[in-house]
């Protein structure tokens, strides 16, 4: 069964297919998502009662910061697949996550920051909920780096399969310090465990920008790892026949 | 012009969407780019192939 969906499923050659044929449904189910996200909540989502239009920041701040630890998670798990079975394709997937997830992180630092300032006065503060986040970011940053300094393929392969898996451990970090640590930030709103902490009309309008960032990475990952097989494969023969049609 | 307003909260929260509309417009175009230059080196190093 592994050997089979190695060969067949996971193979550069079919995912070259099957993500042409996906990339146009990801776009149009991530305009509609992004859509309706940003109209229920930028105008019809009403003012929270304390932070009034200000906490509208969150639609665009909790889906970053959420998908900016996700697809760290999965590069997590591209990086097992990658060290201990050698799935060529989850390497294409891990490095090509990455300038992704550096970006959403980038951006749930700053909207955080804008946010921050008229809530809690300050455009910055070294707590452990911010600090955990700019160290995911330093993360990226350094899995970028080391792979643009080595030259051979397979040993950069392994080289950052090994970072990113080092690194998974600030996840649960950014996870649970705003519980286990004093801090500005405030608590979860949705938990898989507990009824979400947030009205109905504030919730729908939040998951639909989630769900908007998560297709988003998709299409762009697809794209990225699109590229990326032709180079890694130009010396096969379809990839000669895909550049030349 | 009121929503526009936001509350008071207006330059920070079209700051927030805007910077986010920049991150997400950069990610597409860089992608874009990238599949240009890989077309053409992928070009290039068909023909040398074909060369030899």
């Amino acid at each position: 069964m592994w050997d089979w969906l190695k060969q067949n499923g996971l193979s550069p050659k079919s995912f070259y297919r099957t993500s042409g044929l996906c990339l146009p449904w990801l776009t149009v189910l991530f305009l509609g998502c992004a859509g309706f996200g940003l109209i229920d909540g930028l105008y019809i989502a009403p003012a929270d009662y304390q932070q009034g239009d200000g906490f509208r920041i969150m639609y665009v701040h909790v889906p970053s910061a959420f998908a900016a630890m996700a697809v760290y998670f999965a590069m997590a798990i591209c990086a097992v697949l990658t060290l201990v079975w050698r799935v060529k394709l989850a390497a294409v997937c891990m490095s090509c996550s990455a300038p992704i997830g550096a970006s959403f992180t980038f951006l749930a630092l700053v909207t955080g920051s804008i946010w921050g300032k008229p809530m809690w006065g300050t455009w910055w503060i070294w707590d452990a909920r911010l600090t955990s986040v700019l160290i995911l970011f330093f993360l990226y940053m350094g899995f970028i780096a080391l792979q643009s300094i080595l030259a051979e393929q397979h040993y950069r392969d392994r080289a950052c399969a090994l970072i990113a898996l080092v690194g998974v451990i600030n996840l649960p970090i950014i996870h649970y310090s705003v519980i286990w640590w004093n801090t500005l930030h405030q608590g979860p709103s949705i938990s898989q465990l507990a009824k979400p902490a947030i009205a109905p009309s504030m919730l729908y309008p939040l998951l639909a920008m989630i769900a908007a960032f998560f297709l988003f990475y998709l299409s762009v990952l697809f794209m990225r790892m699109r590229n990326q097989i032709l180079l890694r494969e130009k010396h096969t023969h379809w990839v000669r026949e895909v550049v030349l049609s | 012009m009121n929503w526009i307003y936001m509350g008071g909260y207006g330059a920070y929260v079209w700051g927030a969407y805007g910077l986010t509309l920049v991150v997400f417009v950069m990610n597409y175009l860089i992608v874009k780019r990238e599949k240009k230059q890989i077309q053409k080196r992928m070009n290039r190093f068909i023909q040398s192939k074909d060369h030899e």
